[in-house]
């Protein structure tokens, strides 16, 4: 079982503060929600931690387990166990999806081990085949021409292949319609051990009746406000954000709006 | 435009993945240096017919008399008296592989080659410095009545098809180097397919050249006739020199009408090498041209594979890849000469350029007055991986009648830091994003090769890349 700890992480970009003392500790065998208005640094939490170059840490630590990551480079980190799926999936063309997931699962191996390709074809299929992404897969090139759903499932394949300790899931849910929630949301279900801790971040509570949290912290204007049980995904779902306003004193709340009940991608938005 | 550099063959080795040299017995080479006595030399060692000596002799004097093309690269650093132009390695052609000399099969043993034969070759003429020493013909070809030859060897003994076509798509007046080549050629291919016959199997030839100093000039023709379809595949992978070596090849081809031809080859020159290759097919009506055409060695490469689209409705295709590496200029591209009706032409080109190489697209796309209803299409695309490395796209576009249509995409980019990032969070590194990034780049164009060759390919891109991050 492994530990994600961040301690007073301070993140900014192009020299704007975006993070302002993020505490936040994920165990192994935890899911944690983090959950807040658009714009709020949840994004950038996840980036920061996976060590996206256009985030500069300003001060503040990220340890996996006994490893200071803070200053790692990407690859290294995600070698120690460091998960995201991507909002947004870049399109690789001419790399099929295969050669990819391959290259990478053995980017993680020691010098001296070889992959067995029979066992990675077979699981590969396998959690393809779960997540009904259909036989051609392998042979398709990275992301290209993907739509939105399946980019988001191509994110949690590779994540079912490359079986990190600590992942981050970056709005996971958008771009999918009701039926591909589920699909996603079952098979990140099905992922949860004592071996993998997870940190899912979404505006909208419908992905949390798929995926169920431990824990749920609110974001707010880069700073996590409140930090709570499943009870808080109800009171945001009925009560939007607003309420956070008044208890914490805070005065320009950006979103005025209540947040979609189901979102946009779901279904449609709902405004008040 | 900045003067091509050579590098030193120190700055070369050791990056250089098949960087040895097999010692060949030599049984003939002609003195450094060219006069019209060489060029009579030449020809008498072939055994020629005297009307060859004369072509010889004209191409000579055309060669001296022209000066270097406009089109590209400064050429005037080249010393030809400094150049070897002939050089016979065996006394015959041989047609078994048992009598080919030891030294010779292992240098072809440390390229792989003999498997690759086995493997799916119709046929092999593999050329050995300035001559074919190995030549083979499987049963399939000779009962189909296909003619696959050296060009010495095809000179002897088809010497009607032979004078009916050399010389008529490349003429010795058409730029210095192809005269210089039609002075001194040696070697090469010859392949006639007579009516009617389609053979998908790719047709194979590998040859290198092993001797410091010296040109290779070879000259290949190639003629399928009406409704026939070959697939050509030309290899090359060769050792590394102390001094600069020129190589100025004519490729020449006719497609008749309803035939089909493609033409792939992968040039690896090493880098201390000058190529500056004239390539052209002539297409009659409904025939269809396809250059594969890879470039990942010389140090200085000129190569732009040219369709004379001469029939209504003929078509042209290239599709090719450029990489220079540190101390290499490619200049390549293509040129897409419309003169029949209803023509169509598509140019794909893509380029690296990386530890400071040059790469160029240059390339011509020309609907004459009568070229009524053309369609061209022109996509070039370059990466660049570093500040030191370089690339211009110099298209020139010429539509002389008012119904042509001529599209041009061009880009140039960097391996973009949101490619990177999605890649490196998976646990690549940084040089194995690259190289992958790269290799998906390249991709449409490995995948027209042969398999083997689309292997060989990606090993040695990856192999130029080592070392270019970081």
């Amino acid at each position: 079982m492994s530990t994600l700890r961040i301690q007073k992480l301070n993140v900014s970009v192009d020299g704007t503060m975006i993070l302002k003392d993020v505490d936040l500790v994920v165990n192994g065998g935890e899911t944690h929600a983090i959950m807040g208005p658009n714009g709020t640094g949840k994004s950038t939490l996840a980036s920061a931690v996976m060590g996206h170059p256009k985030y500069t840490i300003e001060s503040g630590a990220i340890l996996l387990d006994d490893l200071d990551v803070t200053h790692l480079p990407v690859d290294e980190r995600s070698r120690a166990g460091i998960f995201l799926a991507m909002q947004n999936p870049v399109e690789v063309p001419g790399v099929t999806n295969f050669d990819f997931v391959k290259t990478a699962v053995q980017a993680r191996m020691s010098a001296d081990k070889k992959l067995r390709i029979g066992k990675f074809i077979l699981e590969f299929e396998a959690a393809a085949a779960k997540l009904k992404m259909g036989s051609g897969l392998a042979h398709r090139y990275l992301n290209e021409g993907f739509s939105g759903g399946e980019k988001k499932r191509n994110e949690i394949l590779q994540m079912q292949m490359l079986k990190p300790k600590i992942a981050f899931l970056d709005e996971i849910d958008s771009g999918l319609d009701v039926d591909a929630l589920r699909i996603v949301g079952e098979a990140v279900t099905a992922m949860k051990s004592p071996d993998l801790g997870m940190v899912l971040i979404t505006h909208y509570e419908r992905l949390l009746d798929y995926i169920i949290p431990d824990f749920v912290h609110i974001m707010i204007k880069g700073r996590i406000v409140k930090t709570g049980g499943r009870e808080l995904i109800r009171k945001i779902d009925s009560e939007g954000y607003d309420w956070l306003k008044t208890e914490l004193g805070i005065d320009d709340f950006d979103e005025r709006k209540k947040p979609a009940a189901l979102g946009t991608c779901a279904t449609k938005v709902f405004t008040k | 435009m900045a003067e091509a550099k050579n590098p030193t063959a120190e700055s070369v080795v050791g990056e250089y993945k098949y960087g040895f040299s097999t010692e060949a017995k030599t049984v003939y080479a002609t003195t450094r240096g060219l006069t019209a006595d060489t060029v009579r030399d030449i020809s008498r060692i072939k055994g020629e017919p005297a009307w060859m000596t004369e072509i010889r002799l004209k191409a000579y004097d055309a060669f001296l008399k022209k000066p270097n093309s406009s089109w590209g690269p400064d050429l005037s650093g080249i010393d030809f008296s400094d150049i070897v132009y002939f050089i016979k390695s065996s006394e015959k052609v041989e047609k078994d592989w048992s009598e080919v000399p030891a030294s010779i099969k292992d240098t072809f043993a440390k390229l792989g080659i003999p498997e690759a034969e086995q493997k799916y070759l119709a046929g092999v003429t593999t050329q050995f410095e300035s001559e074919a020493v190995y030549h083979s013909t499987i049963q399939e070809l000779q009962d189909a009545g296909v003619i696959f030859l050296d060009t010495d060897s095809a000179l002897r003994e088809y010497p009607e098809i032979f004078r009916k076509y050399f010389g008529k798509a490349v003429p010795f007046t058409d730029n210095k180097y192809a005269a210089l080549n039609t002075a001194v050629w040696s070697g090469g291919s010859f392949i006639y397919f007579p009516k009617n016959v389609k053979i998908d199997k790719p047709l194979q030839s590998y040859f290198r050249i092993n001797t410091e100093k010296m040109g290779q000039f070879e000259r290949t023709l190639i003629v399928v006739e009406e409704g026939s379809s070959l697939n050509y595949v030309e290899g090359c992978t060769a050792p590394i020199y102390s001094s600069d070596s020129l190589h100025a090849a004519v490729v020449e081809i006719f497609v008749m009408d309803h035939a089909y031809c493609r033409y792939s080859t992968v040039q690896n020159w090493s880098t201390n090498i000058i190529n500056l290759v004239t390539k052209r097919a002539v297409v009659d009506s409904y025939g269809h041209m396809e250059w594969i055409d890879g470039n990942i060695g010389s140090g200085l490469n000129m190569k732009y594979p040219s369709c004379i689209l001469k029939g209504d409705h003929a078509k042209g295709t290239t599709i090719s890849i450029a990489f220079a590496g540190k101390g290499q200029y490619q200049d390549t591209g293509a040129k897409m000469i419309h003169l029949g009706k209803n023509t169509t032409s598509t140019i794909i080109s893509k380029s690296i350029a990386a530890k400071g190489g040059k790469v160029n697209y240059r390339g011509l796309v020309s609907q004459g007055p009568r070229a009524f209803d053309a369609r061209s299409k022109v996509e070039c695309d370059t990466i660049i991986l570093d500040a030191q490395s370089s690339s211009d796209t110099v298209p020139t576009n010429i539509v002389k009648n008012f119904r042509g249509q001529i599209e041009h995409e061009a880009t140039v980019s960097k391996v973009s830091d949101a490619e990177l990032f999605y890649l490196m969070s998976r646990g690549l590194s940084e040089a194995q994003a690259t190289e992958m990034i790269v290799m998906g780049f390249i991709e449409p164009f490995a995948r027209e090769l042969p398999m083997e060759y689309a292997v060989e390919l990606n090993q040695l891109i990856k192999l130029e890349m080592t070392g270019s991050i970081g």
